[in-house]
């Protein structure tokens, strides 16, 4: 009897030295491409004052990251560029901790209920459809309100006018909420309700799409809680700090789907790209900026909501039953 | 980071061949298999594109008559650890391409690498096959017991697994991959592929005379990961919170280096 075994090895494939094997999204990518990816980003969110997650999530799907990776770690990206965002704006005293901190409160509620809802989805089979959709609702919606608004300043400033965002109007409906409080910083006297529901709705998307939410934060803020533009920012900022990293534990815990290394390319690249967009982003003007900006949003709209209709290779597919890791 | 995907050793064990092949006239079904690993583990690294496993193995106490007719086959098989899948269907809804349908499957091989001395129909009959439940084909593919919603979606599903691992390369088919060497020896090439999964093998070798199963015999193969990679990955499934927390300290760390590097303030 011969009991005998032997291994034969196999050429690795050339080519690919700059490959970096990504352990949770289980694939092997290319390093410069998401460092290059992340500072793009980066270099964005610096221009203009963006967090960046909503471009980041989107071009991790496009290159072929499972989607529940990609948003986990998009989560975790976010993180980093709010971090050294929102210490600035406390340096200078332009955050509303008290505000904020209700945020945070709203926002890990809303992060927990997202978290159970994504368990669900990706149980269900539904999460990559679910996530492409809200992706394509919000980046369309997004960006075409600001490509409307950014050419309607520009046709102002042709005109003569001065360019100035349209000043709020005094009180709405949300004054009339009960539970008021007031917040100094901010100078507002509001109810909590409102604050609390868009700290959840907040809390809700990071868990799901894997972004700050500081571009519906910013906008509501201003028009619905009537806080000034100043303290916004940075208190929008100091929130999104707080619920990233309640998401990134939570989809750590329930779904291990944060890939460190992956978020750890996209960090770096992302703070370096975010230095020169800053600088780049002071020379150049507001409008023009903003519809540059409101464009490319729009085409990685177009580019989801393109592959939600082209004819799948294959309408059979096939995965681990468990909610434990991609097969 | 990444190493040579060849680092799985399987020292060659050369043990003596016995030619123990005695004079006994009719009594049939002497003959024995055997196949063997020199090791029982096999660790692979991030760099691994996936290989061939060449497995040796002997027949013992074969009729030198048969045996010269070429009515001697075997098959041997690698089974991946058994896990539980779900398949699914997408149908158009709207225009847009959305999961419908799903059936889910328990206690699956994971992964199934097949060589045979010649092709499977050519070996016994397919009743054969379907009792040893060798083959692609006829492995049973039992679904969970609420796992589906009709017995004709289970049939169109049931179907639709094996493609769709052999699509991944999970599931492979070698016929012709077992040679005879010698009148004993023979060698199975198995395709071990990149994304094979971790766990225990098991590595079966069937053997058949003239369309006829004898018997098989079986032995066992650990598969691990080992490199920084596994070892991350084996952090986020065992723990996770810890992980978790690590992430967001490492977040937190690179947004504040870089205020410090690049900022003046």
């Amino acid at each position: 009897m011969v009991v005998l075994g032997l291994y034969r090895g196999t050429v690795m494939g050339s080519g690919f030295k700059l490959g970096v094997y990504l352990p949770i999204a289980e694939i092997s990518v290319n390093i410069f491409v998401l460092f290059f990816m992340g500072a793009a980003v980066g270099f964005l969110s610096g221009m203009f004052g963006v967090g960046g997650g909503f471009l980041i999530t989107p071009l991790l799907i496009f290159y072929n990251i499972p989607p529940a990776v990609a948003v986990a770690t998009g989560a975790n990206q976010v993180i980093a560029s709010s971090f050294s965002g929102a210490l600035s704006h406390f340096k200078r005293g332009t955050l509303d901790v008290k505000l904020g901190s209700l945020l945070v409160i709203g926002g890990v509620i809303g992060a927990g209920v997202g978290i159970y809802v994504f368990v669900l989805l990706r149980q269900l089979g539904q999460l990559d459809l679910i996530v492409s959709l809200l992706y394509v609702v919000f980046l369309s919606t997004i960006g075409g309100l600001m490509l409307y608004e950014s050419i309607q300043a520009m046709r102002r400033t042709r005109a003569g006018q001065l360019a100035t965002l349209k000043k709020p109007g005094q009180h709405n409906w949300v004054h009339r909420l009960p539970f008021k409080m007031r917040f100094r910083a901010s100078k507002i006297y509001v109810s909590i309700i409102p604050v609390l529901v868009l700290g959840a709705a907040i809390g809700f998307l990071s868990s799901i799409m894997g972004v700050g939410g500081g571009f519906i934060m910013v906008p509501a803020m201003i028009y619905l809680l009537k806080v000034p533009t100043n303290v916004v920012i940075g208190t929008s900022l100091y929130q999104i700090v707080f619920v990233t990293a309640f998401a990134t534990v939570m989809q750590a815990t329930t779904n291990q789907s944060v890939d460190i290394v992956l978020a750890m390319l996209l960090m770096t690249g992302g703070v370096v790209g975010a230095q020169y967009g800053a600088r780049i982003g002071q020379k150049l003007r507001g409008e023009q900026l903003r519809a540059l900006l409101a464009m490319l949003v729009l085409a990685v709209g177009l580019r989801l909501a393109i592959e939600l209709f082209v004819t799948p290779d294959d309408i059979y597919s096939i995965t681990l039953a468990m909610a434990t890791g991609a097969s | 980071m990444r190493r040579p995907a060849a680092i799985l050793t399987l020292a060659i064990a050369m043990g003596a061949i016995c030619p123990a092949v005695a004079q006994q006239p009719p009594p049939t079904n002497k003959e024995t298999v055997e196949i063997g690993l020199s090791t029982d583990t096999i660790s692979i690294t991030s760099g691994f594109r996936g290989t061939d496993l060449t497995v040796f193995g002997a027949l013992d106490n074969a009729d030198p008559l048969i045996q010269r007719q070429g009515r001697y086959d075997i098959v041997v098989v690698l089974q991946g650890p058994e896990r539980n899948f779900v398949v699914r269907r997408k149908d158009r809804f709207f225009g847009i391409w959305v999961n419908t349908e799903s059936v889910s499957f328990q206690h699956i091989p994971a992964s199934y690498s097949l060589a045979s001395t010649r092709s499977l129909q050519d070996i016994a009959t397919p009743k054969v096959f379907g009792q040893l439940s060798l083959g692609v084909n006829n492995i049973y593919y039992e679904p969970l017991p609420e796992g589906f919603g009709s017995s004709e979606s289970l049939k169109e599903f049931t179907k639709e697994l094996p493609r769709l691992k052999l699509k991944q390369q999970l599931y492979s088919q070698r016929m012709g991959d077992v040679q005879f060497l010698s009148s004993t020896l023979f060698r199975a090439t198995l395709s071990l592929p990149a994304n094979v999964p971790v766990g225990k093998h098991v590595a079966r070798a069937f053997l058949f005379r003239n369309g006829e199963f004898l018997r098989e015999s079986s032995t066992s193969l650990n598969i691990v990961k080992a490199g920084l990679e596994f070892r991350i990955y084996r952090a986020a499934n065992q723990h996770s919170l810890l992980y978790g927390l690590f992430a967001v300290f490492l977040a937190v760390v690179t947004g504040w280096a870089g205020r410090l590097v690049f900022r003046k303030d």
